[in-house]
């Protein structure tokens, strides 16, 4: 299964190392931290991320500038806001987000009867 | 048109880990439905039953409410903003995760399980202060009618950060009880603690869970003595 980078911003520094930690323990999820807007821009110019995770402590400006410039340098970057700070909902977030990506872009396939 | 979801008790989530056997009404950490996510900004309602001396170790949370409302046994809670507190059955807690605590919770009896709900609400504003309040509220308050134990006021020791309401009520059989949603665009998420009720038709046991929207009144009929919780939420999420 391909390994699914995620790129993770926030400004709480002992939130972000759970939420690493916990995404790294999912054999296919491989997460990188940025606790600064400058830190996350460079990582996301760096590798080719699949999923954004944002993290508490962002402010509203921030945030609206890393989403225009995140989806203007990848159109099918996902983007997520993560709540809770911990186990409780970050699987569930990340999972739902990569399924919902995942149903948009399945090919759709029309039958015609009598085809088959 | 009045929309609904049910939820039967045998239909939840469920994770035993030995020391915490919790059911999940949504989707939590290794549980993942994706037809169970969330009834508008409630986000999480967990029946944890915690064996004794065990609890959950410190850890973060944040832009979440937490509320926590023990059914049986003492808890005792520690977290980054200085509070240690013990709450036990009566009592309701709430924290305000905003931009990020740790806390801690143990069953601070060694032989006896704790049971509580641990419910999370999404706010309405991220990244707020950090807060915590606690209160013990009267029960016979709430004996054959709703008693509101959360709301937004701010006045008030047990609010949260969302245009949402929280009720309970005890109720003897026969009795029936009127609720009146509070906001518009609002739904109700209503759990049975205990017995059997009938709301606005649906029969429902103990643990079920009924989420109805698009409705001005509730109507509650105890078919047997029964207890029960009532979360007013939002249907949309900011």
């Amino acid at each position: 299964m391909e390994q699914v980078e995620i790129l993770v911003t926030g400004r709480h520094p002992q939130i972000m190392d759970t939420v690493l930690r916990l995404i790294n323990q999912h054999g296919n999820w491989n997460a990188s931290g940025a606790l600064s807007d400058e830190v996350a821009i460079e990582l996301f110019q760096q590798r080719a991320f699949r999923l954004v995770l944002l993290c508490s402590g962002i402010s509203e400006e921030s945030e609206k500038k890393l989403r225009a410039l995140f989806t203007f340098q990848n159109p099918g970057i996902i983007i997520v806001q993560h709540y809770g700070g911990g186990s409780g909902l970050l699987t569930c977030e990340i999972q739902e987000a990569l399924d919902k990506a995942a149903a948009k872009n399945k090919p759709v396939v029309q039958y015609k009867d009598g085809l088959l | 048109m009045t929309n609904t979801v049910l939820h039967k008790a045998a239909t939840r989530g469920h994770a035993n880990h030995g020391w915490l056997n919790s059911y999940h009404s949504f989707s939590f950490a290794s549980y993942y439905n994706p037809e169970r996510i969330h009834f508008g900004a409630l986000r999480v309602l967990n029946d944890d039953t915690v064996t004794g001396g065990m609890g959950f170790g410190t850890h973060p949370h944040d832009n979440m409410e937490i509320i926590s409302i023990p059914l049986e046994g003492d808890l005792e809670h520690k977290d980054s903003m200085g509070n240690t507190a013990v709450i036990r059955k009566g009592d309701v807690q709430v924290m305000s995760a905003g931009t990020g605590i740790y806390h801690s919770e143990y069953n601070k009896n060694k032989n006896e399980a704790a049971k509580f709900l641990q419910i999370w609400v999404y706010p309405n504003k991220k990244n707020v202060k950090p807060r915590y309040g606690q209160a013990t509220l009267n029960k016979a308050d709430r004996h054959n009618t709703l008693q509101t134990i959360i709301s937004p006021n701010a006045k008030n020791e047990l609010w949260i950060q969302q245009d949402a309401w929280f009720s309970m009520g005890n109720l003897d059989k026969d009795i029936t009880v009127k609720y009146n949603l509070k906001k518009e665009g609002n739904g109700v998420y209503v759990f049975v603690l205990a017995g059997d009720i009938t709301v606005n038709g649906q029969q429902l046991q103990t643990r079920d869970g009924f989420g109805i929207w698009n409705v001005q009144t509730l109507n509650i009929k105890a078919d047997s003595p029964a207890e029960v919780l009532l979360m007013e939420v939002p249907m949309t999420i900011n």
